[in-house]
C-alpha cells in the first residue's frame, strides 16, 4: 500500500492538483475489502461497471429506509419527499455537465438514452435517403438503435475510419458531412481503445453543415470533466453505472430546443397533461421522456454517485488514472508477446491487449484465479474488433480507487498466463 | 484443490498442444454437411465440416474457426475421435462429454465407446470453471447442428 500511495502522491505533485487520499477513497469502497478466490479483489472491469461507494449505498438505503414513496403522483408527505429528493438528483446531473435542469432526462442507461433519440428524433425528422454518421469505434448501443432506422426507415449510416493509432480520420469525417446528413452519433471515448474524440472539433464540424451531434458519453464522463454547453453538443448519454452509481439508471442530455421539438417515445403515466379518448396531451420536456414509475431510488443513487466523483474532483480522478494508465502501459509493454491496441495522444485510463501466446478468455480465466477481474472478449464493439484484426482482446479499464500495485498484481497474474502457455 | 491446481488440470499439457496445434483444421472440399458455431458471449465462431456416407457414419470431420484453447482443443479432439463413428455414436460420446464437463466423472457409455470418453476427461477441468463450459462444447452443439441440417448454432 505504501508505494502505491506514494505514486498517488507523486502524480500528484506532478499535475499541481490537491493530493489525492487514495488511501481514504479506497476505504469508502466497501467491495474493495473482499477476497476472491482466497486473493484480495483487483477490480480492473470499471469500463464494464465501477463499484459504489459508501455514500451512494448509504444513500440508497436511506431513502428506502426514510423517503420512499412514488414520485410526482401524492399530496401525502413522503411523495412529496420523494419527488424533491428526485429532481434534485436531475438539477446534480444537469450541473455535474453543465447543463439546465430540464435539459435531463432519466433513462435505464446510456443504450435508452441513444435509442430515445433513435425513437423519438430519428423517427421525426429521418427520412429514406438521409445519412448519420458514427464511427468505427462504437459501442453496439450506439450502432444497433440506427441500424433499426435504417431498417425501417431506409437511412443510411456512413461510418468514420479509425487510423491504426486509435485516433478518430477527422478528415474522412469532415468529407462525410454532407447535404444528406441529419444527425453525427459518436463516441466521446472509446471503450476498448480508450481515445478521447475531438468532441469540440466535432461539434463545430458538424454544425457548420447544419448537422445536430449526440455523443455517447459512458466512458467519458467517467474520466474528465464534461460540460455540454461549452461543447454546444445537442444530445449527450450516458450510464450512471459506470460512474460509480448504481446500475438502472441513465442520462440523456438534450439542448431544450431539441427535446421540445421531439414527441414522446413511450406513452403511459407521469408524461402526460391529461388524457381522454378524444386525445391526449403530454407534459413538456423531461417528463414527457419519462413515461412511468422511473427507476427513483436509482436516479437518487447517482445523485450520490456524483456528489462523491464532484467532491474528489475532476483533475485529481484525471491525474490519477493517467498516472495509473502511465504506469500500467510501462509494464504491460515489457511483457515479451504482449500488445496493446490504441496509443491516441488522448486517452482514457482502458488498455486493450492481446497475447501472442493465450486467446484473450485463457487470459480472463488465468488472472481471475490470482483475484485479478478483467473484461475479455468483443467489448460489445464488434465493427472495431473486426477493424483491428483480432475475434477479442483482455482489457483492463481503472478506477478512481486502483493502484500501481494493483497494475503490479495484474502484471504478476498476465505472466502467469505466459507461464502456462510456454 | 487448490487454484493453482485448478488452473493447471484445466490447462493440460494434452489441451495445450490441441489449443497450439489443431487437428483436422481444414476444409475438406468433399464434405456434404456443415453448420456454423458462434458463442457471442466471446465471439468465439468455428465451422465443422462433415463426410457423412449413406449409413450415417462419419467418413471425414474437420473444422476451422478461431477461439480460446479450451474451445480449439475441444474441437480438435472431437474430430479425432468422430472418424468412423456412426451419428448415434457421436450423439452418446456427446452426452457423455457433456456430463463430464457439468456434473461429474461417473459417465454411462457403452462399453465399445468408453475409450473415446476417457480421452475426452482431460476437458472435464471446466467444471470447475463454469463460465468456461461452453467453450468446451461449442464444437460439439455445432456438429450436432450440422447433423440436424441446422446452418447455424449459437450458445448463449
Amino acid at each position: 500500500m505504501t508505494s502505491t500511495i506514494s505514486a498517488a502522491v507523486k502524480s500528484s505533485r506532478m499535475t499541481n492538483a490537491p493530493p489525492y487520499d487514495l488511501a481514504r477513497v479506497r476505504q469508502d469502497f466497501p467491495i474493495l475489502t473482499r477476497q476472491v478466490f482466497g486473493k484480495p479483489l483487483v477490480y480492473l472491469d470499471n469500463g464494464a461497471s465501477a463499484q459504489k461507494p459508501r455514500q451512494v449505498i448509504d444513500t440508497m438505503r436511506d431513502v428506502m429506509e426514510n423517503d420512499y414513496a412514488n414520485i410526482h403522483r401524492g399530496v401525502h408527505f413522503l411523495s412529496q419527499r420523494a419527488t424533491d429528493r428526485y429532481e434534485a438528483a436531475r438539477d446534480k446531473v444537469a450541473r455535474f455537465i453543465g447543463a439546465e435542469t430540464r435539459e435531463i432526462v432519466f433513462t435505464r442507461n446510456a443504450t435508452e438514452a441513444i435509442n430515445l433519440v433513435a425513437s423519438s428524433y430519428g423517427r421525426t425528422f429521418l427520412e429514406r435517403g438521409d445519412e448519420i454518421v458514427v464511427s468505427e469505434m462504437e459501442h453496439h448501443a450506439n450502432i444497433v438503435p440506427w441500424q433499426l432506422l435504417e431498417t425501417e426507415r431506409g437511412i443510411r449510416i456512413r461510418v468514420v475510419p479509425v487510423d491504426d493509432v486509435g485516433n478518430l480520420r477527422m478528415d474522412v469525417y469532415a468529407s462525410l458531412l454532407g447535404p444528406k446528413t441529419r444527425l453525427v452519433a459518436l463516441t466521446h471515448c472509446s471503450n476498448v481503445l480508450g481515445t478521447v474524440t475531438p468532441a469540440e472539433e466535432i461539434v463545430r464540424l458538424a454544425h457548420a453543415s447544419g448537422v445536430p451531434v449526440l455523443l455517447d458519453g459512458s466512458q467519458a464522463v467517467v474520466h474528465r470533466k464534461v460540460d455540454v454547453k461549452a461543447l454546444d453538443v445537442d444530445f449527450y448519454a450516458f450510464t450512471g453505472h459506470k460512474l460509480y452509481g448504481p446500475s438502472g439508471i441513465g442520462v440523456l442530455y438534450g439542448k431544450y430546443e431539441m427535446l421540445a421539438k421531439m414527441p414522446p417515445y413511450q406513452g403511459g403515466g407521469d408524461m402526460i397533461r391529461s388524457v381522454s379518448f378524444a386525445g391526449t396531451t403530454f407534459k413538456d420536456p423531461p417528463e414527457r421522456f419519462e413515461a412511468g414509475t422511473p427507476a427513483i431510488v436509482e436516479a437518487i443513487g447517482l445523485g450520490a454517485a456524483i456528489d462523491y466523483v464532484a467532491a474528489l474532483g475532476h483533475d485529481a480522478i484525471a491525474g490519477h488514472e493517467a498516472m495509473l494508465l502511465d504506469y500500467a502501459t510501462r509494464r504491460l509493454s515489457a511483457i515479451p508477446g504482449l500488445k496493446i491496441y490504441g496509443h491516441a495522444p488522448e486517452k482514457a485510463a482502458i488498455i486493450a491487449f492481446t497475447l501472442e501466446a493465450a486467446h484473450a478468455h485463457d487470459i480472463g480465466t488465468i488472472v481471475d484465479r490470482a483475484g485479478v477481474a478483467v473484461r475479455t472478449g468483443h467489448h460489445c464493439a464488434q465493427p472495431l474488433m473486426e477493424r483491428i484484426g483480432v475475434s477479442a482482446t483482455a482489457r483492463v479499464s481503472f478506477g478512481l480507487y486502483n493502484t500501481t500495485g494493483e497494475a503490479d498484481v495484474l502484471v504478476d497474474a498476465v505472466k502467469s498466463v505466459r507461464e502456462i502457455f510456454g | 484443490m487448490s487454484m493453482a491446481d485448478e488452473l493447471r488440470d484445466l490447462y493440460q499439457e494434452v489441451i495445450l498442444d490441441h489449443g497450439k496445434h489443431p487437428r483436422n483444421f481444414r476444409h475438406p472440399a468433399d464434405s456434404n454437411c456443415q453448420a456454423h458455431g458462434h458463442n457471442p458471449l466471446c465471439g468465439d465462431t468455428l465451422t465443422v465440416y462433415l463426410k457423412l456416407d449413406d449409413g450415417h457414419v462419419i467418413r471425414d470431420v474437420a473444422f476451422e474457426g478461431r477461439g480460446c484453447a479450451i474451445s480449439t482443443a475441444s474441437a480438435s479432439m472431437m474430430t479425432e475421435i468422430l472418424k468412423g463413428k456412426t451419428e448415434a455414436q457421436a450423439k452418446a460420446i456427446f452426452d457423455a462429454f457433456h456430463h463430464l464437463c457439468t456434473e461429474g466423472d461417473d459417465v454411462s457409455i457403452p462399453p465399445e465407446l468408453e475409450e473415446e470418453a476417457d480421452r475426452l476427461r482431460v476437458l472435464s477441468g471446466v467444471r470447475q470453471f463454469p463460465m468456461r463450459v461452453k467453450c468446451a462444447t461449442l464444437a460439439w452443439h455445432t456438429l450436432n447442428a450440422a447433423i440436424a441440417g441446422k446452418p447455424e448454432v449459437s450458445t448463449e
